[in-house]
Order: C-alpha cells, then structure tokens, then sequence
C-alpha cells in the first residue's frame, strides 16, 4: 500500500520486461517507452503486478510528432497511457511510438474499460488504429468525416455536405500555426451544388 | 383583461392600396374585420411565442437562467417547447456544429408556420470565438435556416436575449395572417445581406444524415 | 438492478434520443433499443459538439488559450480555467529560468471563485437531474442561488458565465471593495435555502425511491471504467484530488471528502443514482464551508500586481513566451471529476498539444453498461445523476 517512486517503477517494469526503456522528457518527466508488440503485455503487468497494481487510467491520449524538434526527427504518432494506482497512490506513464505509415497498436480495453472511450477519440482525431478495439470508430467527428485533425498535415475543410466551411468574404488569413505545416486548405473555390 | 386593440395612427394605409383593393367589398375601409384580426392575431402570436427548448452549449445555460427566476421570459408569454411543431420560435443557443447542422434544418422544417428563428450568441451568428481555428464548427446558423434577428454576445447576457425578443417582436406584430405573404421580412432576405444570403451558392443542402 | 427485456417474440423498437431532447445536458444522442420498458441496449452518439478546443489549443498562444477552457465546461468554468493555469505554471516551474510564484492572495482568490462556481455547478447537477426526474420546482430554487453566485462574478470579472478570469500566474483582476461582505451574505442566505431545498427534493420519498437502486455501479468498475469527482466518490471510492493530491492552499484547508454509503436507507445500494446525488449536494455544504475559511486566511491586498503576498498576478509575459521544451500532465478536482491537462511544449509562445481529460467523457463511456437492463423512464434520472454537460464529452 505504498507509492514507489518513478525509478523503482522503471526498474520493476525493466526486470520483467527488458526490452522497456525508462526514458524522461526534456523537462525531466519520467516515462517508459514500449514497442508497439509488448504493449498488451506490459500494461497487463503494470495493472495486476501486485505492488504496482495500475487500476485505472489517468488518460489515454496521443500527439503527432511530424516537424516537432527533435533529434534525430520523427513523424511517428505518440500514444501516451497515464496511469494511477488508488491502491498505492502512484502513477506512471507509457509512451508507444505508432510510425506514421503502419498505425496500429494493441488495445487497452481488455485491460481497462475505460480505454474504450479514450482509444476511439484517438483513432477518430489521430488515426491510431487499435488492434482488438470492439467498436474502433469515429467517436467526435461526423461518420463520413475524411482525415484525422489533430494530425499537424491535416488540411481544415473547404466545404461539408455542400456547406462552405468559410462565411462569404472570409478567408483563413492566419499563419499557420507552425512554418511549413499548412494548417488550412487553400483559398476556397466556389462549392460545386 | 382584454383591452380594444385601435389601430396606430400613423399605420401606413399605402402598402395595401394595391390595384386589388380598390374592387367594391375589397376597400379598406370595408374591411376593417379582417385587419382587425391579422392585428389581434399578431398581437396574439407576439404575446405567447413558444420557443422550442434548445441549447446546445454556454448560450442554453443563459437560456435557462433568461427562464429563471429573476429574468423570468415566461412573463412575455415564452414557455420552452420540446417539440418543434409546437413552437413558434426556435432560439439557436450555443455552438452548432457541422455534425449537428443537418439536425437543426430538421428540427426547423419540423416547426409549423408562422415560425422564427433568434440566433443567439456569437457562435450561432457567425462561428463566435470557434470561427477561425475550429473545423468542425459551423460558421453560422444562417447557413441552414433563415435566421430573424441576431443577438451578438458570448454568451448574451438573458436582458440581451429579452432586448432580441422584443425586437423580433416587432417582425411578428407585422407578420400578416391573411394579407399578402410576400411582404413579410423574414421569408424575402435582401440579396445584399451580409452574411448567409438565399442565393443559389448558399442554399442549405437538401438533406444532412 | 437489472431487468431483461422481455417481450413474447422478442420485438424491440429502437428508440432515439437526442440529439435535441428535452433534459437539459445538452446534444447528447442516445439510441436505444427496448421492449417498449426495459433497455436492452444503448449506443450514445458524441461529437455534436465537437468544437476542436484541443485543435485550438495548437494554434493559440499560451494565455490566450484561457477562454476556450471556459467553454469546455461553462457551468464550472473557472474550475476550468484553473485546472489549465496549473498545468501551465507546472509546466513553467520545471525550469528555474522560467518558474513562476503565484501571490498568495491570488492562490486564496482562486480557491474561492472555484469552490463558489463548484457550488453554482452542483445546483445546476442536483437541480437538472431533479427536473429530468420530474420536479420542476427545485431547478428554479437552484437557477435563483447561481443568480446569486452570478452577480459576485459578475461585478469580479464582467462574465456570467464564461469568466476568463483565472490567468496564467494568478487571476485577472484583484476583488472588489466588499467582496468579502459580499459573499459572506450570499453564504449565510445561502444555508437556510439549501436546507429548504433539501426539504423540498432531497428527503422527497419519490424522488429517493426512484433513484434508489438505479444504476448501481460497485466500487472495482468505477474504478476500471475510469469514474472520476462524484461518480466515483458515490460509488464508495475516497478520493478526492483536493485533498489526496493539493494544488494552491487546498492543503491547508483541509477538505473534508462526503463519499457514497447507500444513503437511500432500505432501498439504497453504494453507487446508485441517489449516492451521487447525495455526494454533490454534501460537496456544496463543503464548498460553503472552504469559502468561509478562505474569507479567513485571505491575505490583505497590495499595491503590485506581482507582489509575492497580497499581489494578484505573477508577470509571466516573458517566459510564457519561451517555456521550457516537454511535457506535463497535472489533474484538478473540477465539480464534475478531475480536470486532467496534459501539455506538450516545443519552447515556442504556442502549444504543441493541449489534452483535456475531463470528468464527464468517461461518465459517458459507461453509459452503455449502466443503462442495460433500466427502465426507460430512468435513463434520464441515470444522465442526470452522473451530471455529464456534452461540451465536456466533446470539446
């Protein structure tokens, strides 16, 4: 019934499963990075392991890596579990690194109910598949939304349904958000009925 | 508790002395009983407007308080309906999104005539503080339904809904029952407006799943 | 309690609520499948308003992204606007080049503006859910005390509803001149109305009897499907993060946490409807309570702004502008569950990544295992007890 520290937590994982890199953050924020082929293993470890007994996630979320700086860079999608334990008052966090081009990763949701929710809004907002998701679709967006947003090469749309998406005479003047990511679609043309 | 209605001395007699009403039986002044009760059923619909009950984000929360107690908007005659088809008015409180867009021209051609739209808040008007960055938000509720008056704030506090109310009061005492309907402002938008004209380029889709 | 839908040959109808419907949470669309009673099924539909806060939060500058918190959760919103103010000075106090002190007098302020607006949140929870059980009366009794909170955040910051007055290193403006006798004579008039309030709903025997037994979710699956704030705490988990895990001085106020222990006497399970009920209108009696210690220990006003102690704002215009590279998740006790914000920085005046973990999305995700075997007349009394506004769910 005690809270262990982030290293002890590292090192318990570590000697059950060598191939987890306990890793921190530029900012000094522990994490453990996991491959994608272990993930279903290791969670289950972190939940049942009896003095480290993870029982509910924190959250399940992800972010795009595409142009963030880093070296070497990656366009890899990050699917970040932050977990806590009510048995023992601690919490930890695991990193899966989903490459760009095969996006897919286990589920969680065998372990965790409450991943079910969670992983659908990452597949519908960062197009992280989860392999052995029940129910894998779009949570937010509309069924027959094209794309996934929070992605940094995601185009905003020029029209939905024959709507445009831009009131008469507006134009998204902004800069993009970050140089050399296009964060909107180009100058709308007319809507074709 | 029903006061005779007199009609305003300055009411313009010229908009009705078409060609038509100069016919014996069709002159105004032989038809007092019908304009009589055009204006005694304006005066009927702009005292007990129905407003449909919906809110959808920050603005139905001041809806809700605008029927509350202390502002109390059942005092004007308004009573929240939940269904469209018993409503005369349908107060577009709070973000619409693409998603939901489709739901709300249902809900619109759901209501019966005569029937007006209120949108209230900056996110039914034009997209409010979602406009620029958001892509799933509709930039307007006027891109799906006609939309009467337009009540800016974020949210508008329920005195600005009142102060929209009263001057989408205006429109219904003018609204005409038995007169011609054509002249009636909230089905004819000048081809000048702003924002969300009835031009071929804008008209709403047919049906939104 | 679970009842199988039973018709002789099976039939079901599917049954469509929302996304316009009368309770009051907003576009939530629930499609149900029934026997004309009982639920066999139930499928919530989310995303009607999905409003991209998160997509905004990379596009927006740091402070700047404060508004939007509001409007991810209006009826708590500077519970809101705290919770991302936190994690955005913890993300700043990773570094020393970049830490930021909070004055003292606004750590106490921000205490007090979030439990007052917790109190105004959990009227409108108790009071939604006794209007979609059917009472109309106690909502309205509800919407006249929140007038009351209103009118103190009102002459506070200008804004009803969505404040944008927690910021970045303090708060906004500093309180006005009879603040304090201000909300002392809203908290006194405030007590004898509760009570009047509980006489009217709380011990109604109908109200209890219909929320008894509803909805049971135990101790193990609220923790495992991921209940936080109230939901979880009626379920017979003690864990409140204002207590268990303290930010600004909830140290030392000591919280004391109601928890759900069958209070529906006979019929009562831990964890029905009526336990969370109960744990919000005893968090109100809390909240009252931490206003009044607050009004105590709040520190006298200074001239600056920044000034460590009596000063309402840290200047943080320079390094909001340069923050440390990395991440940080850090979680608050908002009225309807912790608040958890993840932040991810790339040293630039703009966030890479803003996540919102909110209380009500996982409150959403159990919708579909609460409500199998219900009778339709509950599913809106279950809605309501888990008190779930849709901008939460969506954002």
């Amino acid at each position: 019934m005690s809270a262990l520290t982030a290293e002890v937590i590292g090192q318990r994982t570590r000697a059950a499963f060598p191939q987890v890199q306990p890793l921190a953050t530029e900012n000094g924020r522990p994490f453990l990075q996991v491959a994608p082929g272990d993930l279903q293993q290791v969670l289950r470890f972190l939940c049942s392991e009896r003095d480290l007994r993870f029982d509910t996630l924190m959250d399940l979320t992800g972010y795009d890596l595409l142009k963030y700086p880093m070296v070497p860079p990656s366009d890899a999608i990050v699917v970040v579990y932050l977990l806590w334990s009510h048995v023992h008052r601690h919490k930890t966090t695991v990193k899966v690194l989903a490459p760009r081009a095969d996006c897919r990763v286990p589920t969680a949701s065998s372990i965790w109910p409450a991943a079910l929710y969670f992983e659908r809004e990452v597949w519908d907002l960062l197009g992280v598949h989860f392999e052995g998701h029940p129910s894998q679709k779009r949570i937010m967006s509309p069924d027959d939304w094209t794309g996934h947003p929070l992605r940094k090469d995601y185009l905003y749309p020029v029209d939905y349904h024959g709507v445009p998406h831009l009131r008469d005479g507006q134009h998204f003047e902004h800069v993009p958000a970050r140089p050399g990511i296009p964060a909107v679609a180009p100058a709308p043309k007319k809507s074709t009925p | 508790m029903a006061e005779p209605i007199t009609p305003a001395p300055q009411a313009p007699r010229d908009p009705t002395q078409t060609p038509g009403n100069q016919k014996p039986g069709n002159r105004q002044d032989e038809q007092v009983q019908l304009a009589a009760v055009d204006e005694f059923l304006a005066w009927g619909k702009e005292n007990s407007l129905f407003y449909l009950l919906f809110a959808t984000a920050c603005c139905g929360i001041e809806l809700m308080q605008a029927g509350g107690p202390r502002y109390d908007i059942d005092r004007l005659g308004m009573i929240p309906r939940a269904t469209p088809r018993q409503a005369d008015l349908m107060i577009v409180a709070g973000t619409i999104t693409h998603k939901m867009a489709g739901r709300v021209r249902t809900l619109w051609e759901q209501m019966t005539e005569p029937r007006w739209v209120v949108s209230m808040g900056s996110c039914a008007n034009s997209g409010g503080p979602f406009s620029k960055w958001s892509y799933s938000v509709l930039n307007g509720i006027d891109k799906y339904v006609p939309v009467d008056i337009y009540i800016p704030g974020c949210p508008p506090r329920p005195e600005a809904l009142i102060d929209g109310v009263m001057a989408l009061r205006e429109r219904v005492r003018i609204y005409r029952t038995f007169g011609h309907r054509s002249t009636t402002p909230h089905i004819v938008a000048g081809a000048d407006a702003p924002f969300g004209s009835h031009a071929e380029k804008d008209k709403p889709p047919e049906q939104a799943p | 309690m679970t009842i199988e839908a039973t018709t002789p040959s099976g039939e079901r109808m599917t049954l469509n609520m929302g996304p316009h419907h009368p309770a009051t949470h907003g576009v939530l669309r629930i499609v149900v499948e029934t026997d004309g009673e009982v639920v066999e099924t139930c499928t919530p539909d989310h995303g009607y308003l999905h409003r991209s806060i998160e997509k905004i939060g990379e596009c927006v500058e740091w402070p700047l992204f404060v508004p939007y918190t509001d409007r991810v959760d209006y009826v708590c919103a500077m519970n809101a606007n705290l919770a991302y103010c936190i994690a955005a000075e913890q993300l700043l106090n990773t570094s020393p080049t970049t830490a930021v002190t909070v004055p003292q007098r606004a750590e106490c302020i921000r205490v007090l503006v979030a439990e007052l607006n917790r109190i105004s949140s959990h009227l409108i929870a108790v009071g939604a859910m006794a209007m979609d059980v059917g009472a109309y009366t106690p909502f309205l009794h509800g919407i006249a005390q929140r007038e009351h909170v209103n009118d103190i955040f009102e002459r506070l910051c200008g804004q009803r509803l969505t404040y944008n007055y927690v910021t970045i290193g303090g708060v906004a403006f500093d309180l006005y001149e009879n603040a304090a006798e201000q909300i002392t004579a809203f908290l006194d008039a405030f007590e004898p109305e509760m009570v009047r309030f509980n006489k009217l709903i709380t011990t109604n025997t109908i109200f209890r009897d219909r929320c008894a037994g509803v909805a049971v979710v135990s101790r193990d699956e609220a923790i495992a499907w991921g209940l936080v704030g109230p939901n979880l705490r009626g379920s017979g988990v003690d864990f409140d993060l204002r207590r268990d895990e303290p930010y600004g001085i909830y140290g030392k106020l000591g919280v004391r946490v109601p928890v759900g222990q069958a209070f529906a006497g006979r019929h009562g399970v831990v964890g029905d409807c009526y336990d969370r009920y109960l744990v919000r209108l005893l968090e109100i009696q809390e909240s009252v309570r931490l206003c009044r210690e607050v009004l105590k220990i709040l520190p006298p006003p200074a001239a600056k702004a920044a000034d460590p102690v009596g000063g309402w704002q840290a200047d943080v215009t320079k390094v909001i502008k340069r923050p440390p590279k990395g991440e940080v998740h850090c979680r608050t006790e908002a009225p309807r569950g912790e608040m958890g914000y993840f932040l991810v920085s790339d040293g630039t005046k703009v966030p890479w990544r803003v996540r919102v973990r909110t209380g009500s999305f996982s409150a959403a995700g159990i919708f579909h295992k609460v409500m199998r075997g219900a009778f339709l007349a509950d599913v809106v009394a279950i809605i309501g007890s888990f008190d779930v506004v849709v901008p939460e769910i969506d954002r």
